[in-house]
């Protein structure tokens, strides 16, 4: 017999209109995931009240959790749709899901939201290594595995958004920059070549939006789907950002 | 004098690396992308990339031996001063990617770790972690993002190509493009337009491909007049796991670190696979092909995992086909460089494959064909002539193609991590040619803004026909269906009279796109239109490709043919196997003669959306250059593939003596 899901969505037209709730049903199918779902609800858009309506807009590229474009607050918690298994969602035995789309990043339609404030706080804290140019100068510095070790999970920031959806400090009314680009200047300035520009990030870091705006609350390190130890990045932001204020004080 | 402007449509690895070089020679760059670059469908890329390091070259590689491998691998169908100059350029690229910050794996004493990948005997790889590619875009993001910050680049994401804007003489002069949220259309003009659009493992409906990947900037571009060459080569990947909305990739590297590949002896043996014993598990890579075990080319793989589930009936589950990737032995240093693709399958299957086997299944992977471009060859080295604007640069004047997006690399079968650098080379080189190009033009600014006006109008109206389309046809529906036939027919084994139903399964769907009903009416972030519209162009290329390998009637890398096949030899006595062999390597020169051509298809209707009907095109032959490495049977797990090479090398050291010394012998043998 087949099961079906019933899947709850907020929905909104535009920036300007009113949000409303739609709810579609979907037969199940093993393996299927949250963009699945959302694919299937495409196909054939009909609410659970037969009405006609129109495809959910949703934002996915990858389907295997690498891109990050497909976050979403599902079921309360915010998280990339394409690794949501259905199973796993509906393991309690409850046949309903219920998807929002982000809320600290303005609604586009339904759950596509503008993240650009993200992608311009990666511009302030320079988040690149700053080299001469393109040609052919021989490798780059030698990197032991310890380094590696360490500079590789923070290389894996998605800029999906996860972090700062859940972090208290992130809203409207605040500058703050937010956990991952924070971690992307550590990152950065632990790179031999990054370093060199290390001023400029802790310029950013300590000044308004920067690392004294974090309360610590340590919510983003939960919810980052690629596990990256963002706890560890703020605090040597906090250490680092002292340092430099200090330094800064005594004229050197 | 107006500043130069190249507009980039891309920004996957290729597009980056052309926008870096361009910006960082002086010319500004429009980059548009449908989705932030940042989430472009490079960042899947799991293995890593291949170049010639320190170490293999005292273990005796070098350049060109990488060369040869890519030309074997690609089974000589790739024009060869392409792939030289690139392999060439490997080992400084690695340099380069290194510089800018990526994490690449490390050994002891801080030196980059390389490992092996399929059709090659050295450790070529760079690699970080299992996500190289995600590694790779993200530093040439990065590089992109500091240009945009000096205001060298400016980023158009959420932005789709809709076409190119040609003026009378036929060059190109910018493009129409639309924001994918306001849906407003405008014109882009430019000195150049370079296409870096990535493939259309779309076309086959689920393929380890992201979900933007149509080929639908592709599908425009040969509607304006791009040609498009080799259609018909499709690189399935021997190893995905079956999903509902992707096949996912299991990258090769899990073969690599020591994976190894196996189904039960016992059909659909319902045992725990951890408990079924050594000898009741047939490791069928490795006895069939001793030299190489797993790690045999993509297409061997592939058909071989294919043959034993469908002709062999050992595939793990009756419903599923599927047989076992198991990495259940490997030491934990081990499994943990996999650790990137372990989780995936964790993630996605909700087991781990660190205890358990993984199942998995082939699935179109790559798109070896593209956008035709040219090249020139350099007269003294044979590489490429690296100041000529004609390299990369489509038969349209002005547009460049790079990336997945052209045809020039990989001939008829990619070799395993050859793309990333393949991207990364041509977006690297582009941008010289490019400036060569300019250099002899009016800048853009002197086309008449009418022109640019009168293409918006043209985008206008099909986007209003679409749109008001009062039809019934669910979009969805049609792509399902075109997936399913290109899938079934169109992949590893090819029969022609399933090719043959397949384009007429092809054209009744284009009778029933004609007749699509739009479920979103509206003209804000309409995803609903941007597929249907892409779906146009899947239609029109599926034919293509469809059509490619229907004509060719032969067996070449990934296109194989079983009804074309040479059949290899039989007999036990030394003579008559000599004489076979003979006989073999007379097909295979026939075969040569006639079909070691590039496939070029080019539309004969002018503009069109697909939507009116009109899907023509014509299909001609170009002759490869093979200068500098002829042509050898891949003879991998051919009985009698000994005698075939000796009898081949003779032959081809008599034609090197000359033509008359040929014949002479070719008589005498008689
Ligand atoms: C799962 C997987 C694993 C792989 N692993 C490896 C590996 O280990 N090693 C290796 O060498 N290769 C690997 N490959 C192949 C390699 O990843 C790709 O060939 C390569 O990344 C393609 O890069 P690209 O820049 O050409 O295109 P893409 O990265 O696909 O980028 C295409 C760009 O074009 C844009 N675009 C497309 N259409 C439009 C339009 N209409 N309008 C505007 N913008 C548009 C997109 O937004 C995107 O920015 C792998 C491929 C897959 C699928
Ligand atoms: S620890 Fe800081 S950045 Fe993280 S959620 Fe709390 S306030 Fe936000
Ligand atoms: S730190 Fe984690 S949650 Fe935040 S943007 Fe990066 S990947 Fe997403
Ligand atoms: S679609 Fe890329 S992270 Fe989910």
């Amino acid at each position: 017999m087949s099961r079906y899901i019933h899947v709850k969505v907020l929905r909104q037209q535009d920036p300007h209109s009113a949000e409303r709730w739609e709810t579609f049903s979907v037969e199940h199918e093993p393996g299927m995931n949250v963009t699945t779902v959302l694919q299937r609800i495409a196909a054939a858009p009909v609410t659970v009240e037969h009405e006609s309506s129109t495809p959910v807009a949703f934002d996915a590229c990858c389907l295997e959790e690498v891109c990050g474009a497909c976050s979403m607050v599902i079921n309360g918690r915010v998280r990339q749709a394409c690794s949501a298994l259905i199973d796993n969602l509906c393991a309690d035995g409850r046949d309903t899901i219920e998807l929002r789309p982000m809320t600290k990043f303005p609604v586009v339609r339904d759950l596509v939201v503008n993240r650009r404030r993200m992608f311009d706080a990666l511009k302030r804290v320079k988040a690149w290594v700053q080299v001469d140019d393109y040609f052919d100068r021989g490798p780059g510095p030698r990197v032991f595995p310890k380094e590696q070790d360490e500079a590789y999970p923070l290389s894996r920031c998605m800029t999906c958004g996860c972090c700062v959806e859940a972090c208290p400090q992130y809203h409207d009314d605040s500058p703050f920059i937010g956990a991952a680009a924070i971690s992307q200047a550590i990152l950065f300035n632990a790179h031999p070549t990054g370093r060199s520009a290390a001023d400029e990030r802790m310029e950013v870091l300590a000044g308004k939006g920067g690392i004294a705006d974090c309360g610590n609350s340590q919510n983003c390190v939960k919810v980052c789907p690629k596990k990256i130890p963002l706890t560890d990045s703020l605090a040597k932001a906090g250490r680092d950002a002292t340092v430099y204020k200090l330094r800064k004080w005594f004229g050197r | 004098m107006a500043k130069q402007n190249v507009v980039v449509v891309g920004g996957g690895l290729a597009g980056l690396a052309a926008t870096m070089k361009l910006a960082e020679m002086g010319v500004h760059v429009d980059l548009i992308s449908m989705v932030p670059v940042k989430r472009s469908h490079s960042v899947c890329a799991q293995g890593g990339i291949n170049a010639v390091n320190d170490v293999t070259r005292q273990e005796g590689d070098n350049e060109w031996k990488h060369f040869d491998d890519s030309v074997y691998g690609g089974d000589f169908l790739a024009h060869q001063p392409p792939i030289k100059e690139m392999c060439d350029w490997g080992p400084r690229i690695i340099d380069l990617l290194d510089r800018i910050g990526v994490p690449f794996n490390r050994s002891p004493e801080g030196f980059r770790d390389q490992r092996r990948f399929g059709g090659t005997l050295y450790k070529r790889t760079a690699f970080a972690g299992a996500t190289t590619g995600q590694q790779l875009i993200y530093a040439l993001d990065e590089q992109a993002r500091r240009w945009e910050s000096e205001g060298m680049v400016s980023k158009y994401e959420y932005w789709e190509f809709l076409g190119p804007v040609l003026d009378d003489a036929g060059v190109c002069r910018g493009v129409i493009a639309q924001d994918m949220f306001s849906m407003e259309m405008r014109a882009f003009p430019a000195d150049a337009v370079v296409l870096a659009t990535g493939g259309n493992g779309l076309i086959f409906g689920r393929s380890t491909m992201s979900m933007i990947c149509t080929g639908g900037a592709a599908g425009r571009a040969f509607r304006a007049g791009v040609k498009y060459a080799n259609g018909e080569f499709m690189q399935v990947h021997p190893t995905a796991i079956p999903g509902t909305d992707k096949l996912r990739l299991m990258s090769e590297s899990a073969r690599g670190e020591g994976g190894r590949v196996w189904v039960p002896r016992k059909p659909q043996d319902e045992r725990d696979p951890m408990s079924i014993p050594k000898e009741e598990r047939y490791y069928f890579l490795e006895e069939r092909y001793p030299k190489y075990g797993n790690l045999v080319p993509r297409d061997i793989a592939t058909r071989e995992i294919f043959e034993v589930c469908v002709k062999g009936g050992l595939s793990v589950e009756q419903n599923n086909l599927c047989v076992y990737l198991d990495v259940t032995e490997l030491p934990p240093a081990q499994q943990k460089k996999l650790d990137g693709i372990l989780e995936i399958y964790e993630t996605f299957q909700g087991v781990d494959p660190r205890k358990t086997p993984m199942k998995i299944f082939p699935a179109v992977h790559y798109t070896m064909g593209g956008l035709w471009a040219d090249y020139e060859r350099d007269a003294n080295h044979g590489g490429l002539n690296l100041g000529s604007p004609r390299n990369h640069q489509t038969n349209v004047p002005g547009i460049f193609a790079i990336g997945e997006a052209d045809y020039q690399y990989h001939g008829a079968n990619r070799l395993g991590a050859n793309s990333l650098l393949s991207c990364i080379f041509s977006g690297l080189i582009v941008a010289p040619s490019i400036a060569a190009y300019m250099g002899g033009r009016k800048g853009s600014k002197d086309a008449p803004s009418t022109l640019f006006d009168g293409a918006v109008g043209v985008h206008k109206q099909q986007y209003e026909k679409l749109i008001r389309n009062d039809g019934t046809e669910n979009p969805y529906k049609i792509h399902i269906e075109l997936g399913d036939t290109m899938t079934r027919n169109v992949t590893v084994v090819r029969y022609n009279k399933a090719i043959s139903e397949t384009l007429g399964k092809i054209d009744d769907l284009m009778q029933r796109y004609q007749r699509v009903g739009l479920s979103d009416k509206s003209n804000w972030t309409n995803q609903n239109l941007s597929f249907t519209r892409a779906l146009g162009d899947m239609l029109l290329m599926a034919k293509v490709i469809a059509q490619g390998a229907l004509q060719r009637d032969e067996c070449r890398g990934a296109h194989y043919k079983p009804d074309f096949e040479i059949p290899g030899p039989k007999a036990e006595n030394p003579a008559d196997l000599r004489r076979e062999a003979e006989t073999w390597c007379d097909g295979f020169q026939k075969n040569l003669d006639k079909w070691l051509k590039t496939t070029v298809a080019t539309y004969d209707g002018k503009g069109g959306t697909g939507f009116d009907g009109k899907g023509g095109f014509k299909i001609e032959y170009e002759a490869v250059d093979t200068s500098m490495i002829p042509p050898r049977p891949r003879t991998y797990g051919l009985k009698g593939a000994e005698i075939i090479e000796e009898v081949w090398k003779e032959r081809i050291a008599k034609a090197k003596r000359g033509p008359g010394a040929e014949k002479r012998e070719a008589v005498g043998a008689g």
